[in-house]
């Protein structure tokens, strides 16, 4: 073997000033080669290390062959943003080589297999070659292991260059393969190969290492969609309806898969249904049928399969049906970019239906939400009896994050006004012996329910999505309609002080203010700071639902200039915020983008320097 | 319940009035409303507690039709051609139901047609009635995808396509009962309703049922007329309820018994045809030599009963799950804690 690194000419960075802990990795591979097995490992390891950690992967719509990539961060700062540069490429997929180190920064690293040839190397690079065919004629693995195993190369190289704990390799190993010893040895045996080549072969020429933190100690590594699937078997979950979408369909799996050890049953029965159904059409009607007999649906999906629940979104608004419906947002229009991530179903979940509808939606920004969420979904539906929309998204979804571990719920459910046979006949003795499905007693909005199996001879009603009265008699009197439509409004109004309250942090004089939603939230926190470094104070506002509440109104009037930050083309969330706020819609500044990628921070500085006539080189 | 002394009651005590519901607005004469009358015939003497049936509907004159029956029961008018989703999640969430689901040949041949196979196919436990004009009424008079070759309307003008046979399709689907029905022939949808409603798993039946507005000119195979002197019954049918004490005598060779699930007994006495209803290719080959003779056959086609129903396949709790209370519906600590750790 022979050491064909070349000698780095020029470089951003001094070889001799170690950069511990702040950089990016990204591993290019083909989709389908195993890499999420080592790009997982890596990650473990060093969250095990304490030092912050997050992945983000970029992942193509196949099955194999196509490229991907998988980005790590490494932040000191405990920054979990994607960054618009990597420091090191691990180039294993000669489809992109090319193109993959033209991007490095001047002085970056390059680990690639020692037969890859690159059509325009770079001098101003540290470039480590790695013989991997030969690592794999050594370790002989079985033939259609093989092309898995080489991505654990990439692994050891990265253990030996960077210091990460090889320990904490073999745990994170140990983890994945659920302690098959057989699986973590046949990897790892990979591992230590590389290990003892860069050792005896490859001295280190760049300056990025880890060294152990204490910052996550106490943390978990999860994903939105598995956080969101406990969430909901927290949350009493019992019927869900689904149709294969990604990236949706992690959210079901996760809740196939721990539904068994969180709700197992006393009579070797169980207490929930999980039914794929024939479409996304039919899994809205299934959910719809549930949660109007009584119980705790939902389904999850994504952009395509929001367009088909349409019809029921009107139906289950105007029936007043609770349901719960999980948006794990993707690239539209159409199939768009299935893989990748968005916010661009704001405009369409909020008013998914026809006529007039407008809806309670959920955006989680964090694992927290995404696993709290899940269950006040179900709370909300069931208080509002209206469909309940948590709009996650790919980012959030499909993404490993850092969370503190999540604790069981402190509150019970919240069934919202249902009324039992018993409770009927109480409710009958204090109301005048009046009752009608869609009557307000309260001047909530909220009528009270009866359910299906209520044993009351007057407890029964038809539901239905045409023109009703408040016994839910047909009727297709102008003044009943009317009453009803002012009646869902005001439902709505209440809606507004039942959903969870942006979260706001203002500082004190600051003519900027920004509000951001779900994922881009780690983006605008990393941004805020290389904002207060160039001398502009921020203050922030997460919006965490719709409607708005006050909360918002007042925001945006304390502040001068407000940038409404999102992943869409069409700065949907500005549009709402436009038509809340129109006495001060001028203040609000689009700084959206729609480029299928996790946001950056650069991005929101930039465009809000932009804004501000900051004008960056 | 409110019991009327000076009418007769059934063994739970109700009068054939606690089974109505709202007044009809569909037309005058509408072979709808004669099934209707048959739904709450069936009813009132199977003894149905109207708190376990829930009434379901798509969208169309048919589907109009749960106002105008069973006003104690619970129901929901859905989407159109969605019924059969609406209705899946219902049984999931409540296996202890009966749903009765009315619609038509628009809702279910057309926008309905994917639903309606994959609700047989998973084998919801309901009656499925379809209500069968060959025409849309509330449209005003548009060809459906069950109208026959040739039919011709005044507006629309003659059908070229062949016609989507509801019970050739129930058989494809693996449904477990197929029946077909005429409006006029009272007793038989009657006796088929009942047979229906005791049986454990989906049960559709179709209905030839006149749309007397749009669809009920004499050559047309959906009218009164043509049901009336075409009508071929391959059985007379009598439902044998299972609380009769009655020694049931039956002839063997002539008449045929089969028994469903828990006990009542449908009776089949053979007419022209030496039919046996179960056996899933004979009614296949009925339903094609009938196409192809032109020959409007009625009866009880097909009856098995060996499929699982989808609570069944799913294991679902015997306590149904929209009634499951809080202990059950969330995690104990310990399992919440267990999971947790494996982060």
């Amino acid at each position: 073997m022979t050491i064909i690194d070349t000698a780095v000419q020029s470089s951003t960075y001094d070889p001799h000033t170690p950069i511990v802990n702040d950089f990016t990795i990204v591993a290019a591979t083909e989709n389908g080669s195993g890499s999420q097995t080592a790009n997982n490992a890596l990650i473990r390891a060093i969250f095990k290390m304490g030092i912050p950690v997050s992945g983000k992967n970029l992942f193509p719509s196949n099955i194999q062959g196509l490229p991907t990539w998988y980005a790590i961060r490494v932040s000191k700062h405990g920054y979990t943003a994607r960054r618009e540069h990597s420091e090191i490429l691990i180039a294993f997929n000669p489809r992109t080589s090319d193109e993959d180190l033209a991007k490095l920064p001047s002085g970056g690293v390059c680990i690639h297999p020692a037969d890859l040839k690159f059509t325009t190397p770079r001098s101003d690079v540290v470039s480590y070659a790695v013989p991997v065919k030969e690592f794999i004629k050594e370790l002989n693995p079985p033939q259609s292991l093989r092309d898995y195993i080489i991505n654990m190369a990439y692994v050891g190289v990265l253990t030996e260059l960077l210091g990460i704990d090889r320990g904490q390799i073999e745990d994170a190993l140990m983890h994945h393969f659920n302690g098959k010893r057989k699986a973590v040895d046949m990897n790892l045996g990979m591992v230590d190969l590389a290990i003892n080549y860069v050792r005896a072969n490859l001295p280190k020429q760049d300056p990025f290492r880890v060294a152990a933190m204490n910052e996550t100690g106490g943390q978990i590594l999860i994903d939105g969609n598995t956080a969101a699937g406990i969430g909901a078997l927290v949350g009493g979950v019992s019927v869900v309806a689904w149709y294969p979408i990604t990236p949706s369909t992690s959210l079901v799996d996760a809740i196939t898969d721990y539904a068994p050890k969180l709700r197992p049953a006393e009579d070797g029965k169980v207490n929930y249904a999980i039914i794929q159904a024939e479409d996304e059409l039919a899994a809205a009607g299934i959910i719809v049928g549930a949660g109007w007999a009584g119980s705790r649906a939902m389904t999850a999906t994504s952009g395509p399969g929001i367009s088909l629940m349409n019809e029921f979104g009107g139906l289950a608004y105007f029936a007043e049906v609770p349901i719960v419906i999980w948006d794990i947002m993707r690239m539209g229009p159409s199939t768009g970019l299935p893989t990748r991530v968005s916010q661009g179903d704001i405009l369409s979940a909020y008013y998914l239906g026809h006529g007039d509808s407008r809806h309670v939606c959920l955006l989680p920004g964090s694992m927290q939400e995404c696993f709290d969420f899940a269950g006040l979904a179900f709370d909300l539906a069931e208080q509002l009896q209206t469909p309940v929309l948590v709009l996650s998204d790919l980012d959030l979804g499909m993404n490993n994050w850092m969370t503190k571990p999540f604790d069981y719920p402190s509150q019970p459910l919240n069934r919202g006004k249902v009324l039992h046979t018993e409770s009927f006949e109480t409710f009958l003795a204090e109301h005048n012996n009046q009752w009608g499905r869609y009557r307000d007693i309260d001047g909530d909005g909220v009528p009270y329910r009866t359910i299906p199996g209520n044993q009351h001879p007057r407890a029964a009603w038809l539901g239905r999505g045409t023109g009703h009265n408040e016994a839910a008699v047909y009727s297709e009197r102008n003044d009943d309609w009317k009453r009803n439509m002012d009646r869902l409004s005001r439902k709505h109004d209440t809606a507004r002080n039942l959903v969870p309250a942006p979260i706001v942090d203002s500082k004190p004089g600051a003519s900027v203010g920004i509000i951001a939603y779900g994922s881009t939230h780690d983006a605008v926190r990393e941004a805020r700071d290389y904002l207060q470094a160039q001398g502009i104070e921020s203050s922030y506002l997460r919006l965490r639902a719709l409607p708005f509440n006050d909360d918002i109104s007042q925001f945006v009037a304390q502040h001068d200039e407000i940038y409404v930050v999102e992943l869409n083309q069409d700065s949907q969330m500005l549009q709402l915020l436009c038509s809340h706020v129109p006495a001060l819609a001028g203040k609000l500044r689009a700084v959206n983008l729609c480029d299928g990628l996790p946001l950056t921070a650069e991005f929101v500085t930039n465009r809000i320097l932009e804004h501000r006539g900051v004008v960056r080189n | 319940m409110t019991t009327v002394t000076n009418r007769p009651t059934n063994r739970i005590g109700l009068t054939s009035q606690d089974y109505q519901g709202g007044t009809t607005t569909l037309c005058a004469g509408c072979g709808h409303n004669s099934v209707t009358s048959q739904i709450i015939a069936a009813c009132y003497d199977l003894s149905l507690d109207p708190r376990q049936v829930v009434k379901m509907s798509g969208i169309g004159c048919s589907s109009k039709t749960p106002a105008y029956f069973l006003g104690r029961s619970f129901g929901f008018n859905t989407l159109h051609g969605r019924m059969p989703s609406v209705t899946t999640g219902v049984a999931l969430a409540n296996r202890t139901l009966l749903p009765i689901g009315i619609s038509g040949d628009g809702d279910t041949g057309s926008i309905g047609f994917g639903q309606f196979k994959h609700m047989m196919r998973r084998n919801v436990s309901m009656v499925y009635i379809v209500e069968n004009n060959g025409v849309y009424g509330l449209t005003k008079g548009q060809h459906s995808a069950t109208a026959d070759v040739g039919q011709n309307l005044k507006y629309a003008g003659i059908n070229e396509l062949p016609p989507i046979d509801i019970c050739a399709e129930a058989l494809a689907a693996d449904c477990g009962f197929v029946a077909r029905s005429f409006a006029g022939d009272a007793k038989q949808v009657r006796e088929l309703l009942k047979a229906a409603l005791c049986y454990e798993g989906t049960a559709v039946i179709d209905i030839i049922s006149p749309c007397v507005t749009f669809n009920n000119q004499d050559a047309s195979t959906k009218s009164y007329t043509y049901g009336k002197e075409h009508e071929e019954r391959i059985q007379d049918i009598t439902f044998i309820p299972s609380y009769s004490e009655v020694q049931v005598d039956y002839e063997p060779g002539t008449e045929q018994m089969v028994r469903l699930h828990d006990g009542p007994m449908i009776k089949l006495r053979k007419l022209a045809r030496d039919y046996d209803p179960t056996d899933r290719w004979q009614a296949m080959k009925l339903m094609e030599e009938s196409r192809v003779a032109n020959e409007f056959v009625t009866g009880l086609l097909y009856i098995n009963e060996a499929r699982a129903t989808l609570p069944q396949m799913m294991n679902l709790s015997d306590t149904p799950l929209a009634y499951i209370d809080e202990s059950q519906l969330r995690p104990s600590h310990d399992a919440f804690a267990n999971v947790m750790s494996e982060f």
